[in-house]
């Protein structure tokens, strides 16, 4: 593992342990009072679960048309990622829900576009776990159709008669609020790449591992 | 590139007339799909209310399903595919060719289809069939844009029969849904055509997206 | 595999955690509050406690339920997939160990 590995695991395993506490101190919001503070770690784990999508995708692309096995693997570990910070996203979301709109899901558009882009990632990982040979470049074709699903992700909340918040909430957040977030945001990057990195550590620890055997039978 | 085009959809037109095998088959199966239905929502004569729209699109997706199986099946059991990608066609044309052909099949069973749904679901489809027509036609193309690549890259992978499921679905499911929200717009007492015109331009950007994605990974897909 | 168990594991340990509480204190919400105690009772509750069914309003704190299983299950969920990952790489890295003590003692033949 690279040198700066073990510093950033600290700063962020430091910036988890602070964040409750950041999060106490936010103020309440006016119609939704305590459980609205799922927030800060709910969108911030929504947001790297979409740029885990973007990044398979574009790893997926790169292999496809590169022909790199790096980049195999950091679409393995994106894929991966994408499936965690999804089912973060999706459970913390309905926990909230509950409360907040008063039932635990809705088939508008973020949800179902979302959970649709989950199933995609979790298709991924069946993929390269049964797919046999030849299954690194479906699943790599497979990732690049799931990444378009992104942007519509995103930007569907904005243009669909949806009970989701619409993007417009996080740039007019008043600073009181806005600092946790960022902060936790922040926090959930550093995780993303730590953990990005220790999961491609594993796929080339495996390579290394086939190599041996193939100079085995050699 | 057009003439290979051709080429390929008629060999596939050929095949398929003179067996008629997947094309007995997937309409069989089709058919029995909605009945299906029918047995199990219909209660007293009285179908399920909006019922209709939604019922006809899981029909055509498992009938796609079916049919994407059973021709990539033929091709793989022949190592048809093999010779096609060997022979100095462009790429780009095999793909369009079995497009093509996967389209025309799925057509011909939605003619069936969506007169046994508006009869059994007492859902007047063909109310407005140029509208019908566009949605059903560009919801097609979408699914089978996606469908044919899929199932062309799955043909030399292990459990195919499974993971074509398990990689279209979710990939189609906006396409679904566009197809569903918007022939049940047409099934509306008073139709709104500016809903519907929204849901098939939507549908269009799906097939545009997913047409370009499918003709740009094409290539690097089949080489091994 | 192991990833998605562990996942899947978490999930529904925290749901069954999280489901019988937000029940009961669903159940309890839809059914009508107790009537405020009156002054002309507060001297016979100094003499005799009185219980009732639930708790009033101001006392229910469903939303603290919600957020702390909220927090758990994510913190749960990160811990358990670094575990996972852990284990994957220590179990490559005994193979790959086994290998090259293998290679060493046949000489790399």
């Amino acid at each position: 593992m690279p040198k700066w590995y073990t510093p950033v695991a600290i700063a962020c395993g430091l910036m988890f342990v602070a964040s409750p506490l950041l999060i106490a101190n936010a103020p309440y919001e006016a119609t939704m009072g305590l459980v609205q503070k799922i927030f800060y770690y709910h969108m911030p784990s929504a947001v790297m679960f979409l740029v885990a999508a973007i990044v398979c995708g574009i790893a997926s692309a790169r292999y496809l048309f590169g022909g790199s096995p790096h980049q195999d693997r950091v679409a393995w570990a994106a894929a991966e990622l994408a499936v965690l910070f999804g089912i973060i996203t999706l459970v913390t979301g309905p926990l909230w829900a509950r409360k907040a709109w008063g039932v635990w899901w809705q088939w508008d558009v973020r949800l179902t576009s979302s959970l649709m882009g989950w199933m995609v990632a979790v298709a991924y990982l069946l993929v390269r776990r049964y797919g046999g040979p030849g299954s690194d470049k479906l699943a790599a074709g497979l990732a690049l159709f799931g990444m378009a699903n992104v942007p519509f992700i995103y930007i569907s909340v904005n243009y669909w008669r949806t009970i989701h918040p619409a993007t417009s909430v996080v740039p007019t957040l008043p600073v009181s609020m806005g600092l946790p977030l960022w902060f936790c945001l922040t926090a959930f990057v550093l995780l993303f790449v730590l953990l990005l990195k220790l999961r491609i550590y594993l796929e080339e620890e495996r390579a290394r591992l086939d190599a041996l055997y193939l100079s085995i039978e050699e | 590139m057009l003439q290979a085009i051709w080429l390929i959809v008629r060999k596939d037109l050929t095949v398929e007339v003179r067996s008629r095998e997947i094309a007995y088959t997937t309409l069989f199966f089709a058919v029995s799909c909605v009945l299906n239905f029918a047995f199990a929502l219909v209660r007293e004569g009285r179908p399920p209310q909006d019922g209709a729209a939604g019922i006809l699109w899981i029909s055509i997706a498992f009938a796609g399903t079916l049919a994407l199986g059973r021709t990539f099946e033929r091709e793989r059991q022949s190592e048809t595919l093999r010779a096609l990608l060997l022979a100095p066609t462009a790429r780009p044309a095999v793909y369009v060719g079995k497009l093509l052909g996967i389209i025309a099949l799925l057509i011909v069973a939605e003619a069936i289809l969506v007169p046994l749904v508006s009869l059994l679901f007492q859902a007047p489809l063909l109310a407005h069939p140029f509208w019908l027509l566009a949605v059903v036609l560009t919801g097609t193309i979408g699914f089978s844009a996606v469908g044919t690549l899929f199932a062309a890259m799955l043909v030399r992978a292990r459990s195919r029969d499974v993971l074509l499921p398990v990689l279209l679905y979710p990939i189609t499911v906006p396409v679904i849904i566009a197809g569903v929200r918007g022939t049940a717009a047409l099934l509306q007492p008073e139709v709104d055509l500016g809903v519907v015109r929204f849901w098939v331009a939507l549908l269009v950007s799906f097939d545009v997206v997913f047409v370009t994605l499918a003709l740009w990974t094409f290539e690097p897909l089949m080489t091994d | 595999m192991k990833t998605l168990r562990s996942i899947v594991a978490a999930v529904l340990l925290l749901v069954g955690c999280v489901t019988p509480a937000v029940a009961r204190q669903s159940a309890d919400s839809s059914q009508p509050q107790p009537q405020p105690q009156s002054q002309s009772q507060k001297t016979e509750q100094q003499n005799a406690f009185i219980p009732i069914e639930q708790l009033p309003p101001q006392e229910q704190l469903p939303a603290a339920r919600l957020l702390i299983a909220a927090y758990v299950f994510v913190l749960a969920a990160l811990f358990l997939y670094v575990v996972s990952v852990s284990r994957r790489v220590g179990a490559v890295r005994r193979e790959v160990q086994r290998l090259e003590a293998d290679l060493k003692r046949t000489g790399r033949a």
